[in-house]
C-alpha cells in the first residue's frame, strides 16, 4: 500500500479536519459576531474547496482498487464522491443560514461552523467507508456533532430535550449497531466488505443473519426509518431551524448512502436476506410518514414526518438492489437535499413583526396575501414533496418507482404509489391553509439576503426548469452506481 | 476440558450478573454486580487468548466503575450513619462476590495455562502472529494497519471534548480575573494615591 495515494484519496477529510482545527483555534479569540460570521464564512469557502477536490472523482466515474486507501479500509470512487458533493453542498447551505438565526436570540457561538466541519468529515468517512470499523467511527464523529448541534441553544428548554432525546436514543442506535457488526464479525471472520461478501457468497448461518438485521436496524435509526422513527418528529421540532435543516439533509444522504453500501456492497451475495425488511421499512416508512403528518400542528414537526415518507420513498430503490435502483435513489436524495433546504428556509424565514419565529400552521393561514413569493415558494416545496408532475420532485419518485418495477417489485411500487397520495393531502393541506384562509398576519417580517437567495436557488432546482438537468444528474448518478456494484 | 468448562462458568456468570445488575433496586448492588459483570466478561477474554483486552477490561471498566461509584457517594448527599449501617448490611454480598471472583481468577489461570480457545478464526486471518505478544500484535496492527483509524478516533475525541465545553461552559459577567501584564506594568505613583479627607465625610475610593 503507497501512503501518498492513501494520502490523496482522504484529502477532502483531511482538509476539513484540519480546517476544523484551525477554525477552532481561532474560535477562542473570536469575541464578537462578526467574528463568528468570518468564521462561519471561512468553514463554507473550505467546504467548497473540498467539494472542487471531489468533484472531478464524481464526474470521472472513478472505481476499483486505485480508489482504495489505507489497506482497503476507505474509499473515493464515484459513489463516495457524488455522496460528498450533495453533504457539503447540504452542510454549507446549513451554515449559511445560521448566523442570522442564531444572532437574533444571541446564541451564535464560532463554535457551530466547526462542529459543523467536523460532521461534515464524519459523514465523508460513513460514505467512503469499505469496512464495518470505518463505518463506526464515521458514524460516530458525525453523530456526536450532531448531539451537541441540536442542543446547541443550550438556554432554550425544547433544544436541550431535543439535544438530550437524541443522544440516548442515537447511543443505543450505536449499541445496536455495534452488536450487530460484532456478530457479523464473528460469523464471518472479517469486517472489510469484500470480505464479508465473499463469506456470505455460500450461504447466510442464523449468526450472521442476525447481524445482517442488527445492523439494519442501527442504520435504520440514523436514517430515521419506521419502525426506528420515533425521535425524528421531537428532534426535529426542538433543535433549532438552521441544525434540523442540516439534520434533515446532509446525515441523512449520508446514513443513506452508508445503508446503501452495506446493504448492496457487504450484504450484496445475498439480496434475500435483508430484501423483506428493506421492504417493510420502506412500507412502513411511507405510510407511517403520510399518516403522522395529518395531525400535524407546528410546520417542523411537519417536516420531519416528511422526511420520514421519503425515506420510505428512497428504500423502496434499495429494495430493488439493481443498478438502476441505486442510480434512482441517488437522482432522488439530490432532489430530496434541494426540497428540504428549501422547506426549511423557508420556515426559517417565517417571522413576526418581533423577529421571532412562526412555527404553527394555523399562524401562517393567508400568507399568501402579504407574502406572495415566500408562499409561492413554500407551495412549491410542498407540491414538490407531494411529487406533483411538473415540479421536478416527482422526477425522483418516477425513476425510484421505475427501477422497482423493472426489478419486478409491482406490487411495492404500487402501495407506494397509492400512499404518497395519501402523503399529499397534508402537503396540500398546507398550500390551501396559505392561499385560501382568513390572513392571520402573523409571519410579516422580511429576512436577509441569503435566506432569500438559497431559497431562490432551491426553488429554482425544483422548477420544471430542474429537468434540464436530468441528462447530468442521471448521468452522474449512474456512474456512481456502477462504481458501487463493480466493489460487489 | 477445564477450558469448556470455565467458558461456561464464565459465561453464564456474566448473563447472570448483568440481570441482576438491572433488577436489584439498589444502585449500590448493582454496581457491585456489575463489577461481576465485567469481571466474567474479562475471563472470557483470557479465554481466548485476548488477555491484554481483559486487563483493560479491569482496569478500566472495573477501575472506572469503582470511580463512579465514589463519585456517586461523594456527590449525593449521604449521612455517613446511614452509610455505615448499609456497609454492612451490603457486606455479606461483597463478600460473597469477592469470594466469587477469587474462586474465578483460580479457575481462569488453571484454563489459561492449557491454552487458548480458538474463536473467531474462521479463516485464520483474526489469528495473532506466532511469538507475538497480544501487545505486540496489536500495536503492530494498530499503528500500520488501523493508523486511518486511530486516527480518526482521535478527532472523535476531540469533537466529544469541545461539545462538553460548548454544552457547559457560560461566559460570566463580574469574574474578577487577573491580568498579569498590567499587574507588572503598574508603578507606584497609579498604584497609591493620596487623599486628605475632610472631618466626617468618609473617602471616595
Amino acid at each position: 500500500m503507497d501512503w501518498s495515494q492513501s494520502l490523496r484519496l482522504v484529502a477532502p477529510e483531511e482538509l476539513l479536519s484540519v480546517a476544523g482545527l484551525v477554525l477552532l483555534l481561532g474560535s477562542a479569540w473570536a469575541k464578537t459576531a462578526r467574528d463568528a460570521r468570518a468564521i462561519t464564512w471561512l468553514a463554507v469557502a473550505t467546504l467548497a474547496v473540498a467539494a472542487a477536490i471531489v468533484a472531478p472523482w464524481a464526474f470521472g466515474g472513478v472505481r476499483g482498487a486505485e480508489t482504495l486507501a489505507f489497506y482497503g479500509l476507505f474509499t473515493a470512487d464515484a459513489f463516495a464522491s457524488y455522496a460528498k458533493l450533495l453533504i457539503y453542498a447540504a452542510a454549507g447551505a446549513s451554515l449559511l443560514i445560521a448566523p442570522a438565526f442564531f444572532e437574533r436570540v444571541r446564541g451564535y457561538r464560532p463554535e457551530y461552523p466547526v462542529l459543523v466541519l467536523f460532521a461534515t468529515a464524519g459523514m465523508g468517512i460513513m460514505v467512503s467507508a469499505t469496512n464495518l470499523l470505518t463505518l463506526y467511527i464515521g458514524l460516530e464523529l458525525n453523530s456526536l456533532a450532531a448531539y451537541v448541534l441540536a442542543a446547541f441553544l443550550k438556554d432554550d428548554d425544547r433544544s436541550a430535550e431535543a439535544g438530550l432525546k437524541y443522544f440516548v436514543l442515537g447511543a443505543l442506535a450505536s449499541g445496536i449497531l455495534l452488536f450487530g457488526i460484532s456478530l457479523t464479525y464473528g460469523f464471518t471472520g472479517t469486517t472489510s466488505f469484500a470480505g464479508i461478501s465473499a463469506a456470505l457468497q455460500s450461504g447466510v448461518s442464523t449468526g450472521a443473519l442476525f447481524g445482517v438485521t442488527f445492523v439494519l436496524a442501527g442504520l435504520a435509526f440514523k436514517i430515521s426509518a419506521v419502525p426506528f422513527h420515533m425521535w425524528t418528529p421531537d428532534v426535529y421540532e426542538g433543535a433549532p431551524t438552521p441544525v434540523t435543516t442540516f439534520f434533515a439533509s446532509a446525515p441523512k444522504v449520508a446514513a443513506l448512502a452508508l445503508t446503501m453500501r452495506v446493504a448492496l456492497e457487504a450484504f450484496g451475495s445475498q439480496v434475500s436476506a435483508w430484501q423483506q425488511i428493506v421492504i417493510f421499512a420502506a412500507l412502513a416508512s411511507i405510510v407511517v410518514g403520510a399518516l403522522g403528518a395529518i395531525g400535524q400542528q407546528n410546520i417542523k414537526r411537519l417536516l420531519a414526518y416528511s422526511s420520514i415518507n421519503n425515506v420510505g420513498f428512497l428504500l423502496i430503490g434499495l429494495a430493488a438492489a439493481t443498478p438502476a435502483g441505486a442510480a434512482g435513489m441517488l437522482v432522488y436524495l439530490a432532489i430530496y437535499v434541494a426540497m428540504t433546504i428549501g422547506g426549511f428556509v423557508a420556515v426559517l424565514m417565517l417571522k413576526d413583526e418581533n423577529g421571532n419565529q412562526v412555527e404553527q400552521i394555523a399562524d401562517i393561514a393567508g400568507l399568501s396575501s402579504h407574502r406572495k413569493v415566500l408562499a409561492a415558494c413554500l407551495a412549491m416545496v410542498m407540491f414538490s414533496l407531494a411529487g406533483i408532475p411538473p415540479l421536478f420532485g416527482f422526477w425522483g419518485k418516477f425513476v425510484v418507482f421505475q427501477a422497482a418495477v423493472e426489478a419486478g417489485l409491482l406490487p411495492l411500487a404500487v402501495i407506494g404509489i397509492a400512499a404518497s397520495v395519501i402523503g399529499a393531502f397534508y402537503y396540500l393541506k398546507v398550500v390551501k391553509v396559505m392561499y385560501f384562509d382568513e390572513p392571520a398576519m402573523k409571519a410579516v417580517r422580511h429576512s436577509d439576503w441569503i435566506h432569500q437567495a438559497l431559497l431562490a436557488a432551491s426553488a429554482l432546482f425544483i422548477s420544471p426548469a430542474g429537468y434540464l438537468l436530468t441528462k447530468c444528474l442521471g448521468g452522474l448518478a449512474a456512474a456512481a452506481a456502477a462504481a458501487l456494484f463493480h466493489a460487489a | 476440558m477445564i477450558q469448556v468448562i470455565a467458558f461456561y462458568l464464565f459465561a453464564a456468570l456474566t448473563i447472570a450478573a448483568g440481570a441482576f445488575t438491572i433488577l436489584s433496586r439498589n444502585p449500590v448492588n448493582s454496581v457491585l454486580w456489575l463489577i461481576v459483570a465485567f469481571f466474567n466478561a474479562a475471563g472470557l477474554m483470557v479465554l481466548c487468548g485476548a488477555e491484554f483486552i481483559a486487563m483493560l477490561l479491569v482496569i478500566v471498566y472495573v477501575g472506572a466503575v469503582a470511580v463512579l461509584f465514589l463519585f456517586v457517594v461523594m456527590m449525593l448527599d449521604i449521612d455517613f450513619a446511614t452509610l455505615r449501617a448499609g456497609f454492612i448490611r451490603n457486606f455479606p454480598l461483597g463478600m460473597l462476590l469477592a469470594l466469587v471472583i477469587l474462586g474465578e481468577l483460580v479457575i481462569g489461570v488453571g484454563a489459561y495455562r492449557t491454552g487458548a480457545l480458538e474463536l473467531g478464526t474462521a479463516d485464520g486471518t483474526a489469528a495473532p502472529a506466532p511469538g507475538a505478544s497480544n501487545i505486540e500484535a496489536i500495536g503492530a496492527l494498530l499503528y500500520s494497519k488501523y493508523l486511518f483509524l486511530f486516527e480518526a478516533a482521535g478527532i472523535v475525541l476531540l469533537v466529544a471534548m469541545v461539545g462538553a465545553i460548548v454544552l457547559t461552559h457560560r461566559q460570566r459577567g463580574g469574574v474578577r480575573g487577573q491580568d498579569v501584564a498590567r499587574q507588572i506594568a503598574r508603578r507606584p505613583d497609579e498604584a497609591t494615591v493620596n487623599v486628605k479627607p475632610e472631618v466626617g465625610k468618609g473617602v471616595q475610593l
